[in-house]
């Protein structure tokens, strides 16, 4: 028997249902993985051998029976952000504590009425606020891809730096992650992994940890674009949960793979070619003009002409979001509480211990923007804008089909590089965060490698609920890019 | 504004006249089976924390999602006010610390309610009606109870009320005196009642009232306000707003300011105190509530709700008093509560005659009732036992004294009028022959009477008083005299 964990999710359904091995077989050589793996990379914060192992059996069982479902036995690992029924899940927060949710986020529970198996829980930035995952209580996650020559760490992007580190290294073969203003993508890019943010509406928010409310997205990372076609038909649906999600069918995305995209016209928004963009992502995002272009598309220069104020105006509506739906957290009912004198002293206590620096920043800008005298001025101003940029994305979307951008400014960068510098941090989001803003489906595709010789991605964005346009046009790059070399195992320790 | 011109309310004192000004908002708890977010029971008096589901206790990942029977209750309330609807609304969070308030915001609308302006006539005791501007209604989340004696140390929360729906209802500031004040709460609260979107309970505290009440020289610009919070009876807002207003007067003629602020209404010593001033007043920083979309609906499911809403009480009174002629206070006092006016027309239903039956049920009825001070519904004489005592009445089968004897009767024994009656003997004489014999009796019984009543007729009332309590009140009074009169040559009078 080959490695297992070295296929693609496709690759295993084939697998399980020729009987190469069993779920179960599939289930422990992860959990292997997992074991050997992870004390350098603490992508997994909460391994779930015993779930996962019972889990497989029950695939094992179906599969013998011939009774399968269109995930079953695929190993996943699901971010800390996703409450599990009877599993720890504090969005990587002291404030959490302990917490063992009764309940099942819809997200996961639809995957696991697909038949997907949980292997543990995912490392994240604290409430998925970070783009390097250092922001994380358990502490940061290191990405399984290092610089030529060089042993430094370097961080997997972030929030969802366990689920790009983990997917990328081997130790599932895909994992939930969520998106607020690019904590999918912009990890996915850093990894050499597939991530896709779903149209805002299209997986239901409910059981998930909330950062920012209309903005954020639940959605797949894996190793191959049919990988998060697949995730994504399990993973979408309405919801009556949750009455921001819409009520539109779910498509057999895995069939918009491997259509042509010959004459389908590709946007290219100019506001996306910033000062000071490194060369090679230019050069890279010329690449995949080039692919589209030899693959049939028609490619036509766009203008997004607010894209500039999206990544302020979202570092205004994310945080005001954010102070409000983290109130919860305020030591009574659940989580942590450090005893004070009186109540507003417990508050005070518990809310300082319990959370970390990255969000009261944000809670304080949130609250900040929200006070009055300053509604107006910051959040009312932001809202317009937001409205501006959906307004540019819909009237560029009446002559192209999709978008090509870079999904990121850089490659991964070490850790402790941008840790202390706030705003550096946020120009990571600057590709991704107007997809959020304006709610519509983006996904990042490993397309190239950087000088330093670690993954680089492209971001597609299509119109709202059209992510097969994004699966199409993705496994095009896909192919074009053609095998992209692997991170060498340092990790693993026998 | 709709009261301007009314300046009858005066408090008059030492350096002129002053006028209140006072508005109110009022808090009804919308009835309905579940909460405005989430499915958990809104039934009263449930063990604490029984009626929580995560929703309400906030758990990390969960959602709101709105309740559309509380959205048709708001609308059914809305068009009871004459008010506009609102066919967009949005849900706004208000943001505050509190155990009670497990979200950390309560869900609430700001900016855009669901209902907005609207008026309600107010029939004042001296015959005049007042009119008083409704400024919006919102729906809102309820927060929950912080109990404060159950341990030395600590507090607990009973969650069951939290995110149960209320309704806040907002007057415009058209009140001018206490009377009024409570003439509309009185008034809002009938409305709800009818309406059946609250059950207008103030003692369980679905009802209670923010009272803002201000000060000022007739005809002036209006003076700083202060708000009397959760006022939960119709007695205490009386009370509250006299001592509020005097205590504003005094300061003003003190050479003091009136600091805007938020007091409470203390039952025990009738006064209010400071709770915080204005400088103390929280930041709430509302935002639309990004977990909701806005709340949308059409014309015509607003148009389905108003075909099906019950008869009003303005409605009701004008229907009483054209169909069956009813006096103005008579059909304002019997409409003030439904139970009463159904009670009132089930009677007429069954037959009784309506001016003897508003009669029967505002004195015989309502008089015992609040004697013994129970509930208009837990009274045990039934419309049908009223109405058949009403009708032996009608028909001379008892007399009119023996008809407040069967009620009481009743009301002891709950057995049905007609067969007391049979049992106990207590049909009216009408045999002239039996009557006659005792009258024939009593006149020579007493000779001394006889020749006294030839001088002064009037005092033909004691023969009938003796012949009454010879039958044991069961002759007929009208038949007893005229045989009197006959027997003692008394003329008629």
């Amino acid at each position: 028997m080959s490695d297992p964990t070295r296929l693609t999710i496709a690759e295993t359904r084939e697998a399980l249902t020729a009987k190469a091995f069993s779920a179960e077989e599939l289930a422990q050589a992860h959990l292997d993985a997992i074991e050997t793996g992870n004390a350098a990379l603490n992508a997994f914060i909460l391994p779930t051998q015993e779930h996962a192992l019972d889990e497989a059996r029950a695939s094992d069982e179906r599969i013998a029976k011939g009774d399968t479902r269109p995930m079953e036995g695929i190993p996943l690992g699901i971010k800390d952000l996703f409450c599990t029924k009877g599993v720890r899940t504090t969005a990587c927060s002291h404030i959490l504590d302990g917490f063992e949710p009764g309940y099942e986020s819809t997200v996961t529970q639809n995957l696991w009425d697909a038949g997907a198996v949980m292997l543990g829980k995912l490392n994240c930035d604290e409430f998925a606020m970070g783009s390097s995952n250092e922001t994380s209580c358990y502490d940061p996650v290191i990405n399984p891809w290092r610089r030529d020559g060089s042993d430094a760490k370097l961080v997997p992007g972030g929030s969802s730096g366990g689920s790009a580190s983990a997917v990328a290294a081997y130790m599932c073969q895909g994992a939930t992650a969520t998106d607020t203003g690019g904590s999918i993508r912009q990890p996915a890019s850093l990894t050499g992994t597939v991530g896709l943010k779903p149209t805002y509406g299209r997986c239901s928010r409910w059981g998930t940890v909330a950062f920012a409310s209309s903005l954020d997205q639940a959605g797949p990372i894996t190793r191959s674009v049919r990988d998060s076609a697949i995730m994504l038909g399990a993973m979408a649906g309405y919801d009556e949960k949750d009455t921001t999600s819409v009520n539109v069918a779910v498509p057999d995305y895995e069939a918009a793979v491997g259509q042509s995209i010959k004459g389908l016209k590709v946007g290219i928004p100019k506001e996306y070619s910033m000062e000071g963009m490194p060369k090679e992502i230019e050069t890279l995002w010329h690449q995949g003009i080039a692919w589209l272009k030899d693959a049939g598309a028609e490619l036509a220069d766009v203008s997004l002409p607010h894209t500039k104020y999206a990544l302020p105006a979202y570092y205004i509506v994310a945080p005001a979001e954010a102070s409000s739906n983290l109130a919860r957290y305020d030591g009574v009912r659940y989580g942590l509480r450090v005893e004070g004198d009186d109540i507003i002293d417990m508050y005070e206590k518990t809310r300082a211990a319990g959370f970390g620096a990255e969000v009261k920043r944000r809670v304080l800008i949130g609250t900040y923007v929200l006070s009055a005298g300053y509604y107006d001025a910051y959040y009312l101003k932001a809202q317009r804008v937001r409205t501006l940029i959906k307004r540019d994305f819909e009237q560029v979307f009446e002559d192209v089909d999709v978008l090509l951008t870079p999904a990121t400014p850089g490659p991964a960068f070490a850790l402790g590089e941008k840790s202390g510098d706030p705003i550096e941090m946020y120009l990571n989001d600057i590709f991704t965060v107007p997809a959020n803003m304006s709610g519509l489906p983006g996904i990042s595709i490993p397309a190239g490698i950087s000088g330093e010789g670690t993954p680089l991605g492209l971001q597609l964005i299509s119109k709202a609920f059209d992510e097969e346009m994004l699966f199409r046009v993705g496994h095009v790059i896909e192919q074009a890019a053609g095998k992209l070399p692997e991170p060498e195992d340092w990790w693993s320790v026998s | 504004m709709a009261n301007e011109g009314a300046p009858a309310h005066l408090i008059n004192s030492s350096t002129g006249d002053w006028e209140m000004v006072i508005g109110m908002e009022v808090h009804a708890q919308v009835t309905s089976k579940a909460k405005l977010f989430s499915g958990a029971s809104t039934e009263f008096g449930a063990e604490p924390n029984a009626q929580v589901s995560l929703v309400d206790a906030a758990m990390p990942g969960m959602l709101p999602v709105i309740n559309q029977e509380c959205v048709a209750q708001a609308v059914r309330t809305g068009l009871g006010l004459n008010a506009k609807i609102n066919l967009v609304s949005v849900f706004d969070r208000k943001n505050y610390f509190y155990p009670d308030l497990p979200q950390g915001y309560q869900i609430s609308q700001f900016t855009q309610p669901i209902v907005g302006e609207g008026e309600v006539a107010l029939d004042m005791d001296d015959g005049k009606e007042i009119r008083v501007g409704i400024e919006r209604l919102h729906l809102e989340q309820d927060a929950g109870k912080s109990l404060h004696d159950q341990d030395p140390k600590s507090s607990y929360v009973d969650l069951n009320r939290s995110g149960v729906a209320l309704m806040e209802i907002v007057s415009k500031p058209d009140i001018r005196s206490s009377a009024q004040a409570q003439a509309y709460v009185s008034k809002l609260r009938s409305i709800l009642r009818y309406l059946g979107t609250c059950d207008g309970n103030m003692e369980e505290g679905s009802l209670r009232a923010d009272v803002n009440v201000s000060v000022r020289r007739p005809g002036e610009d209006l003076g700083t306000r202060c708000e009397i919070k959760n006022v939960n009876s119709i007695r205490f807002i009386g009370q509250a707003i006299e001592y509020e207003a005097r205590r504003q007067i005094e300061i003003i003629e003190d050479g003091g300011e009136i600091e805007q602020e938020t007091r409470l209404f203390d039952p025990k010593t009738g006064e209010t105190r400071s709770m915080r001033t204005k400088e103390e007043a929280h930041d709430y920083r509302y935002f639309p509530d990004p977990d909701l979309l806005p709340l949308e609906f059409t014309q015509a499911y607003v148009d389905d709700l108003a075909a099906h809403l019950p008869e009003l009480p303005d409605q009701k009174k004008a229907r009483f008093m054209k169909d069956w002629n009813l006096q103005h206070y008579d059909a304002e006092v019997l409409v003030a509560e439904k139970e009463r006016a159904d009670y009132f027309e089930q009677m007429v239903g069954l037959g009784a005659e309506p001016a003897a039956a508003v009669n029967w049920v505002l004195n015989q009825h309502l008089g015992r009732i609040n004697k013994e001070g129970i509930a208009f519904e837990d009274a045990p004489v039934s419309a049908k036992a009223n109405t058949a005592i009403l009708k032996m009445t009608a028909e001379g089968t008892i007399s009119g004294k023996i008809a407040k004897d069967l009620y009481d009767l009743v009301w002891e024994t709950g057995g049905n009028p007609e067969k007391l009656v049979e049992e106990r003997g207590l049909k009216q004489v009408t045999d002239t022959g039996e009557i006659e014999k005792v009258v024939d009796e009593v006149v020579a019984a007493n000779p001394k009477q006889v020749e006294q009543v030839k001088a002064k007729p009037q005092t033909l009332g004691w023969f009938v008083g003796q012949v009454m309590q010879k039958t044991g009140g069961k002759a007929n009074p009208q038949m007893v005299n005229q045989l009197l009169r006959e027997k003692l040559d008394v003329a008629e009078s």
